[in-house]
């Protein structure tokens, strides 16, 4: 790498750390306000997140759906696309993968799985190409129609999974997903672990190598860039705007598709309802954090993943109520959305030698 | 006598660069003073230390006899200094009135006092003969009277030296005339204008002194009355330039584009292009002229696969190309440099290397299958960096970095590195630098030389004149009259511009 691109990308990085160091200590400031101890608040929240190898692992899982949100979020926003829909397209991947993850008999485990995990993927990436379609041909707005689609997504899964396909039983739920269907999880491999961290999570990691691939190392996701920075030049460049923008929802929503599958098939093995807390707009703020870039993402989804697990373990050792991680998350995208903020508290040197 | 204001010794260091080193600029009351020089020479720097964007390292500023220090933009504005940005910072949905007083707005209690502004505005317009319409919006002006409205954005504030940054390059030549007639008027109320630009045409029109910069530094300062365009030129580059595109007869062979009866609509559904027959010969450059909005863009768009034709057709090389989407038509060789390089022409926030294979990025080398292939489309932008002498740190710098002159290099390296049959150049040397525009004309003519066929579109009649083997005069879309060079003169075209046929 160049000495430019290191300086870049440590430049990248320095807006989201800042971020989140000022992030804490506003929740500092708002502890020190209720009466409770903000270092020992911190340090519940730490090991909570990190104490022993079962929490990370936990961690882990708690990070893994918000890995493959963000992604979606940011692959649709580098062509210029907001996806705020990926919740609802992450609800129908769940419904496909728990309904042909629960019901297909007498399949082996190498097909059934990889069936499985597509027919997720394909589920999100056809809900998320309604509104991508609807944008390309007829110039409807993504943010409205995606918004729009969730409330769909919330109705129809709520009707299926409350009646068409519930389970016998007192909760909501379908059918257990046969064990030919299953991604594996770490406590069943270890005795020392109950965790429910599963290999979705190694499937997260591929997944961001994969969206990093493509965006920058193939002329999909140079196009996809093209119509994102710039529709008119891309146009001048041969490229099909339209054709992108329903490209790129359809991964998307597939990535919205892979989140809901993972959390039926490795986390809950079935789909319970209401089985998401907003995974999906929780990746807006991830993708935000991460600067809409896989690594960004992958990392910003582990701090994410460890705040909500951390802080139910600080609001079990401590008195701090467990609202303040909301508040500590809205605090940090704040300040990353509020870069400018960050960029006078910690002033760099001007990039300004082709400005003369 | 005393100058209003005095800028000595300014140096200011950029991490690698040295953007100003020493540099000293006085301005005297009531004169008009031109800072000129290529991209990257410094004046940006200078006059955005001057407005308090940037902090000298070195050397102090006097102004109105006081030495002092400006720490940013509002300290310029109380102190009676205005700009004019060449990109203007206007609302589009606000009125003339609401945007001149913006930021600085007359209230009555808490309330916005509308009248007071419509009538401030109306008085500041009549004071200083910049007539305007004080209720229009923004979004539904000319940009003439947009600059308008933001000269009258820094007298509301009380300037009383305005810097105009490249204030000509989006006027038309009667609106760069008017630009002028109030810039005089302005001077003759008492105020100074620092007047950056690089043509230097009207430098010797407009400008009372001229202080020419060069990497950095100043070269000197001349009275305008005592130096000429060509004495410019050499100390702004440091060497001699050809003011004149120096080419030999045309040899042009047989029919390249041919174009026939083609018509077209604008954005808003209109006829713009309308019935419009031409050919073009290899060999030979067919210049357009025309005021700008009488349907080149549109035709050029047609021409390129960017817009659709209503009737017509375009054969190249007797292949009928009507109507072929932009990525067929340019796999037909033919090249394009568009009149708007920022939205058109490049991807600001791509490298340079990633710009030099737009709309060729799925072609081999760059890409196998979907794989592109970095080390080649590096090895492609090095190549054309060195080859087209694109002045960049490295390829991997963004485009929107570079300066104007470095960045219709890369188009045109691009567009032309293709080996087209047809090249297509539209206002090629728009806000670009002499330099550049010397290595751009030789480029076109190279282009010809080696046999393609040129269609050039350019707003500058000089630049048509001077390159073109064939004139085709354009006028509300329609070709009034296809000259040969050599007959055409200023005047004749003049008239057809404006419509009128012998």
């Amino acid at each position: 790498m160049r000495k430019e691109d290191i300086q870049d990308n440590i430049r990248e990085l320095l807006i989201p750390i800042g971020a989140i160091i000022l992030g804490l200590l506003v929740g500092a400031v708002i502890m020190l306000a209720i009466g409770a101890n903000p270092i020992e608040a911190y340090k519940a929240l730490f090991i909570g997140a990190f104490g022993d190898m079962n929490k990370f692992a936990n961690t882990l899982a708690r990070s893994t759906p918000l890995i493959f949100t963000g992604l979606a979020v940011a692959f649709a926003f580098r062509c210029g696309l907001f996806n705020i829909g990926v919740e609802g397209q992450l609800y129908v991947g769940a419904l496909a993968a728990a309904f042909v993850g629960g019901n297909l008999t007498g399949l082996p485990k190498i097909i059934h799985l990889p069936l499985t995990i597509l027919a997720g993927m394909a589920a999100g990436g056809l809900w998320a190409a309604i509104p991508g379609f609807l944008k390309a041909k007829r110039g409807v707005h993504e943010v409205i129609n995606t918004i729009m689609m969730n409330f769909i997504a919330y109705a129809l899964i709520g009707y299926l999974v409350a009646d068409v396909l519930k389970a016998p039983g007192q909760t909501p739920r379908t059918v257990p997903i046969l064990p030919s269907a299953t991604l594996i999880r770490l406590g069943e491999l270890v005795n020392w672990s109950n965790s429910r961290l599963s290999i979705g999570f190694l499937i997260g990691l591929i997944a961001c190598a994969i969206i990093y691939f493509v965006l920058w190392k193939t002329t999909i996701g140079y196009e996809v860039r093209s119509v994102g920075l710039s529709p008119l030049a891309a146009e001048y460049g041969g490229i099909n705007s339209n054709r992108k923008i329903i490209l790129a929802m359809v991964i998307s929503g597939a990535l919205g598709g892979l989140a809901g599958a993972e959390r039926v098939l490795g986390f809950d093995r079935a789909l319970i309802l209401g089985f998401s807390p907003g995974f999906g707009f929780e990746g807006i703020a991830v993708a935000l954090l991460g600067r809409n870039h896989p690594v960004g993402v992958l990392l910003g989804a582990l701090l994410f993943g460890a705040l909500s697990n951390g802080g139910a373990w600080m609001n079990f050792t401590t008195s701090v109520p467990v609202d303040l991680i909301v508040v500590l998350q809205a605090v940090i995208i704040f300040f990353v959305a509020a870069d400018q903020i960050i960029r006078v508290i910690f002033p760099k040197k001007r990039k300004d030698w082709g400005a003369v | 006598m005393q100058p209003i204001l005095s800028m000595e010794g300014i140096t200011k260091r950029f991490p690698g660069v040295i953007a100003n080193d020493g540099v000293n600029f006085d301005l005297r009351a009531g004169e008009i003073h031109a800072l000129v020089g290529e991209n990257g020479a410094g004046k940006s720097t200078l006059m955005n230390i001057l407005f308090g964007l940037y902090q000298p390292d070195e050397g102090r500023i006097v102004y109105k006899g006081e030495e002092l220090t400006i720490d940013e933009p509002n300290q310029a504005i109380k102190l009676g200094i205005g700009m004019v940005h060449q990109h203007f910072k206007l609302v589009p949905p606000l009125t003339v009135t609401e945007n001149i007083v913006l930021g600085s707005e007359p209230k009555s209690g808490l309330k916005f006092d509308r009248k007071k502004a419509l009538k401030d505005v109306e008085a500041l317009s009549e004071k200083y003969g910049l007539l305007v319409d004080p209720n229009a919006k923004i979004e539904n002006i000319s940009v003439g009277m947009q600059q308008r409205v933001e000269i009258l954005k820094t007298l509301y504030r009380g300037a009383d030296i305005i810097i105009l940054d490249e204030p000509t390059a989006v006027l038309t030549p009667q609106e760069v005339k008017e630009l002028f007639d109030i810039l005089k008027g302005l001077t003759k109320q008492g105020k100074s204008i620092i007047f950056i630009t690089h043509k230097l045409g009207e430098v010797m029109e407009i400008t009372n002194r001229a202080t020419v910069m060069r990497r950095g530094k100043t070269i000197g300062t001349v009275e305008t009355s005592e130096t000429s365009p060509t004495h410019l030129a050499e100390m702004m580059v440091g060497r001699q330039v050809l003011l004149r595109v120096e080419k030999e007869e045309a040899k042009p062979g047989k029919p390249v584009l041919r174009v026939d009866g083609l018509s077209a609509n604008d954005d808003r559904g209109l006829l713009s292009v309308n019935h419009v027959s031409f050919e073009i010969r290899e060999g030979e450059i067919l210049g357009i002229a025309g005021v700008e909005g009488n349907g080149q863009s549109e035709l050029l768009e047609v021409l390129t696969g960017l817009r659709k034709p209503v009737s017509g057709e375009v054969y190249l090389n007797e292949k009928k190309i009507t109507g072929l989407t932009a990525k067929e038509i340019k796999n037909h060789q033919v090249g394009y440099v568009p009149e708007d390089r920022h939205k058109r022409g490049l991807v600001l926030d791509f490298s340079v290397s990633e710009n030099t294979i737009l709309g060729i990025h799925s072609r081999k080398p760059f890409a196998k299958g979907v794989n592109l292939d970095y080390k080649a489309i590096n090895n492609h932008a090095d190549h054309l960096i060195e080859k087209f002498d694109v002045r960049t740190p490295n390829n991997q710098v963004h485009v929107r970095n570079l300066s104007g002159g470095n960045q219709q290099k890369i188009i045109i390296a691009r567009e032309l590195d293709t080996d087209p049959v047809l090249f297509i150049a539209s206002q090629p040397t728009r806000g670009v630098d002499i330099g550049a525009i010397e290595f751009i004309h030789r480029q076109i003519v190279d282009a010809r030389d080696n046999g393609k066929a040129v269609l050039l579109v350019s707003a500058e009649l000089q630049e048509v004149m001077s390159l073109s083997d064939r004139i085709a005069v354009i006028y509300e879309g329609e070709i009034v009259d296809i000259l040969e060079a050599k007959d055409a003169t200023e005047d004749k075209l003049g008239l057809l511009m404006a419509g009128i046929k012998k």
